[in-house]
């Protein structure tokens, strides 16, 4: 039959541009890496109030993105959020144990975010620490309540 | 009073013994025994299934990426927040668009022409003639046409979302004028391989089970005479349409309800 043979080219064809087509997907838009899981290593930080922070949030430290929020969950002993996150592996062991983590907003209207910044201890957060040093979500309805307070006080 | 009961008793019995055939039909046909040469039955169906559809499905794809990109800019621009439109074209397409449009032209595209076929293979007795000299027409005509059917809408959706987010690149990006760091940056931001990605492909694989699924039972169990195969046909492509609407928001209900 030598129409098959053409036949099965095309089916060949087809399902590797249906595979191609899953790795662009992977790479170019979901942004999959492939060495990410022992890339990494783990950050705790309990925050007061995490207002908008969803998991797959990004960490930046100075801008630059260093790694995401793995998970949130509430602590039922200090009834604050534990965030947990997964930061590069190049700065394992750099991080100084005053470091602070902030979250922040990026735009009026955008996406929230942690924000590291680094501290001047010589001690060194190690793998699966604790940042003790959090600043929570600027929530604008506290905010807009203060304001509101504070000007009926005079 | 009575005779109105009866006929929707006898409606009811009429759908459960449907239901029941198509169930023992797709188990009958799925899990059989593979039949010699099996391989290349499966390829030529993949061939007549798949890689035929792949003109139609690409074509939609990109043209329905680029209206995406076009409404999505016109209303995020006023917020300010045009960077946002990569991130609203992917998840729209790998989310929802992509598996429910490709699955719709599948039914319209393949899933009518197996229907006809099969059926006008029933019409001319020669599914009979195959149980005559012992060949088993579930694994022979059938098997073939649903496995071919279940491995290619999956593909034709990965295409789909491909050509998709490329066509909103072409308008956003290099029409419209998005960053287009901000476009491909924003969407790997905020696509997820498995959350979305992978969700999407189940979704697919859904819908290619039970679009083939109904098209080759529709052939399989029509009245085998030229309107019986008309109205088969027409019965196949409003089926898996509404079948693909009210699973998509189960599978949609299922897997993003939960996310907030």
């Amino acid at each position: 039959m030598k129409r098959s043979k053409t036949m099965e080219l095309s089916v060949g064809l087809f399902m590797l541009a249906g595979i191609l087509g899953l790795v662009f997907l992977g790479l170019k838009v979901s942004g999959l890496d492939l060495q990410r899981a022992d890339d990494t290593f783990e950050l705790r930080a309990n925050f007061a109030n995490i207002g908008g922070l969803k998991p797959r949030a990004r960490v930046t430290m100075a801008g630059v993105t260093v790694g995401r929020v793995e998970s949130i969950d509430l602590n039922t002993e200090w009834y604050d959020a534990e965030v947990v996150m997964s930061l590069d592996n190049e700065l394992s062991g750099m991080l100084p144990d005053d470091s602070t983590a902030a979250i922040l907003t990026s735009g009026l209207l955008g996406e929230q975010y942690i924000g590291l910044s680094v501290g001047g201890s010589p001690e060194m957060i190690e793998d699966g620490g604790v940042v003790r040093d959090t600043q929570s979500a600027l929530v604008l309805e506290e905010l807009i309540q203060q304001f509101v307070s504070n000007l009926t006080k005079d | 009073m009575i005779e109105r009961i009866s006929r929707l008793g006898r409606r009811g019995c009429d759908l459960l013994e449907a239901v029941g055939r198509a169930g023992l039909f797709l188990a009958q046909s799925m899990f059989g025994r593979p039949t010699m040469g099996g391989i290349s039955l499966w390829i030529a169906q993949v061939y007549m299934v798949g890689v035929l559809s792949l003109a139609i499905i690409l074509v939609s794809g990109l043209f329905i990426g680029m209206v995406l990109a076009l409404q999505g800019y016109t209303i995020l621009v006023d917020f300010g927040a045009a960077d946002a439109l990569g991130q609203m074209v992917s998840l729209a397409l790998l989310r929802e668009l992509a598996p429910v449009v490709a699955a719709l032209l599948f039914a319209g595209r393949a899933g009518s022409a197996l229907t006809a076929e099969i059926g006008l293979m029933k019409a001319t007795e020669q599914l009979t003639s195959m149980e005559m000299i012992g060949v088993d027409p579930l694994r022979r005509i059938v098997a073939p046409r649903l496995w071919a059917g279940f491995v290619s809408l999956p593909l034709l959706t990965i295409g789909f979302s491909v050509v998709g987010i490329y066509g909103g690149y072409l308008v956003g990006v290099e029409w419209l004028g998005v960053f287009e760091g901000s476009y491909w940056g924003n969407m790997q931001a905020s696509v997820g391989f498995f959350n979305d990605i992978g969700n999407g492909i189940v979704k697919s694989l859904m819908f290619a089970l039970v679009v083939t699924w109904i098209a080759v039972f529709q052939g399989y169990d029509l009245i085998p005479t030229s309107e019986g195969i008309s109205r088969a046909t027409t019965r196949t492509v409003v089926y898996s349409s509404l079948a693909v609407l009210g699973l998509d928001f189960v599978l949609t209900a299922v897997m993003f309800g939960g996310l907030s």
